[in-house]
């Protein structure tokens, strides 16, 4: 086990230092619930930075508001370069092409084959311009996740990690710069888990795609951070590699770890 | 108790005015989804129709069978065509076609929407570049404003086939001389505000169930809930519609 954990260590790529994301005193409540007060964090280039934090501390808010899904009361939320609560409507979709979402329920259109799925984002981010190979973008992206077989099954035939790699390959089909991973292991068996976490490292390399991974799976954490985030009472609680943390003294940070 | 429930119900009411209205600030602003319109009419207006059909043609064989025996009693019987028709296109076949409807789409719709909200799916086309309020409310309510018209045109059709089956059980109506009645005894003033209430039928069933999914609680309880309120608050609108439309029909003499 340790053997495997350090080889993977030394296969992760490094970060190259400057901002993409940066997060700067985000405040969001939803009445009386104060989810995130005084929010600070800087995503570097090149890295997978872990959110950990206990569910509903937050976290989906958290990339939400990244993302614009959500606007914050306060702070800013600088997305490479431009802010985000003041996007136009057509910006922020300029933006999201940049930046891809895998979401926890890994939101598949139910009424649509994998195909469809796929070809979604491609055919309604860029309407008008050259769409000539959408074939061959889904096939590739598709291969990419190993399941090119599956590209005119509908999503309720595919089990739970063959939905999560098509998830991934549908936001990866815009070969984003930065990818937001909202609990991509929850719920899957931890071998499964473990292959999604491999297939988030590959991707990291490959495309050298910089990456928010909420999570609470420290086999998935372990695998796939540079460096990690505790989420604690919304504030950015610590910040450190795996090792780091894991031999904190400090109690709330040391109960993810056991 | 009494005090907050009537608040919430205002609050709802509100919400729901809110929604609807939202429907033509956006619906009328490009980029107009019209091949996913195309589905939804597709899906919506074909999805019913053998149900609306059926009970439709129940309804006017039901219809004639119950009133021949006063007609008869009065000796009037050549009156049955006519007094038929003019029940079953002014009232029962618009208002039975919105029901069946207000059940099998308004839950159909409730259920869709809560559940692809539920499993973030309307986040997830929103983050595509699409306006989710257009791409699924705007194109669903909208097929439902244009189908539920055409699918109690139908109904007025086939409960009056039905009502013609129903006076050949006990008596002889030659086919010609039945339909030549039934039409006679419908003059314009009734068709045209029974065609238009179909309409607000339509729309009212579309934006209900929209609403009940668009804004249906997390969990997968909270679908389930939102397909069944979906299906009583728009049964009770239609009512309430018909309610009105034979208040503004009485007002403007076309009784
Ligand atoms: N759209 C919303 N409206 C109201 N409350 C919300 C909304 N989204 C999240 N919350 C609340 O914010 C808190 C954090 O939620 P979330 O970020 O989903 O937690 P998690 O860390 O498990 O992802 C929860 O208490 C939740 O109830
Ligand atoms: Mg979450």
């Amino acid at each position: 086990m340790s053997t495997l954990s350090q080889t993977v260590e030394m296969e992760k790529p490094t970060a190259k230092g400057n901002a993409v994301v940066s997060i700067q005193h985000l405040s969001k409540s939803f009445g009386e619930n104060h989810v995130l007060r005084d929010f600070s964090f800087d995503l570097k280039q090149g890295e997978n930075a872990v959110v950990l934090g206990k569910s509903g501390s937050g976290k989906s808010v958290l990339i939400k508001c990244i993302i614009g899904l959500l606007s914050p009361d306060k702070g800013s939320i600088n997305v490479l370069g431009q802010n985000v609560p003041d996007l136009s409507q057509e910006e922020l979709d300029r933006m999201r092409v940049k930046v891809g979402f895998l979401f926890q329920s890994n939101a598949l259109y139910d009424s649509m084959t994998v195909r469809e799925n796929l070809e979604f984002p491609l055919r309604r981010h860029w309407m008008k311009s050259t769409l000539d190979d959408v074939d061959g973008m889904v096939m590739e992206a598709l291969e990419n996740v190993g399941l090119g077989h599956t590209v005119d099954m509908m999503p309720a035939e595919l089990s739970g990690g063959m939905r999560k790699r098509i998830a991934l390959a549908r936001t990866l089909i815009l070969k984003p710069e930065i990818i937001l991973y909202d609990e991509p292991t929850t719920g899957l068996d931890p071998i499964t888990g473990k292959e999604i976490s491999n297939l988030m490292l590959d991707v990291q390399k490959k495309y050298n795609t910089s990456a928010i991974v909420i999570s609470h799976d420290m086999n998935c954490v372990k695998i796939v951070a540079n460096r990690i985030v505790v989420l604690i009472e919304g504030t950015c609680y610590a910040v450190g590699t795996y090792d780091e943390l894991k031999n904190s003294n400090d109690k709330k940070v040391k109960q993810f770890f056991e | 108790m009494k005090n907050n429930s009537f608040k919430s119900f205002l609050a709802e009411v509100g919400d729901i005015s809110a929604f609807a209205w939202r429907f033509f600030t956006e619906g009328f602003k490009p980029r107009f989804e019209f091949n996913e319109l195309l589905r939804q009419c597709y899906f919506i207006g074909y999805k019913s129709l053998s149900l609306v059909g059926i009970t439709a043609f129940i309804m006017g064989l039901v219809l004639t069978i119950q009133s021949r025996p006063t007609l008869v009693e009065f000796g009037a019987e050549a009156w049955l065509p006519g007094m038929v028709s003019v029940s079953l296109v002014r009232e029962i076949a618009p208002v039975i076609s919105a029901l069946i409807c207000a059940g099998k789409i308004g839950s159909g719709i409730g259920a869709e929407l809560g559940s692809m909200k539920v499993t973030e799916q309307i986040d997830a086309m929103e983050v595509s570049g699409t306006n989710p309020f257009k791409f699924l409310v705007v194109t669903r309510v909208m097929a439902c404003t244009l189908m539920i018209p055409v699918l109690a045109i139908l109904a007025d059709i086939i409960s009056l086939y039905g009502g013609y089956m129903g006076a050949n059980i006990r008596g002889v109506v030659n086919w010609d001389l039945y339909w030549y009645q039934a039409f006679d005894a419908l003059s314009f003033s009734d068709l045209l505000p029974a065609i238009v209430k179909t309409f607000f039928f339509g729309y009212a069933i579309g934006v209900v169930g929209c609403y009940k999914g668009y804004f249906s609680n997390k969990g997968t309880e909270g679908v389930g809930q939102s397909a069944n309120s979906a299906v009583v608050v728009a049964s009770l609108l239609v009512f309430v519609i018909d309610l009105v439309a034979v208040q503004i029909t009485d007002i403007f003499q076309l009784t």
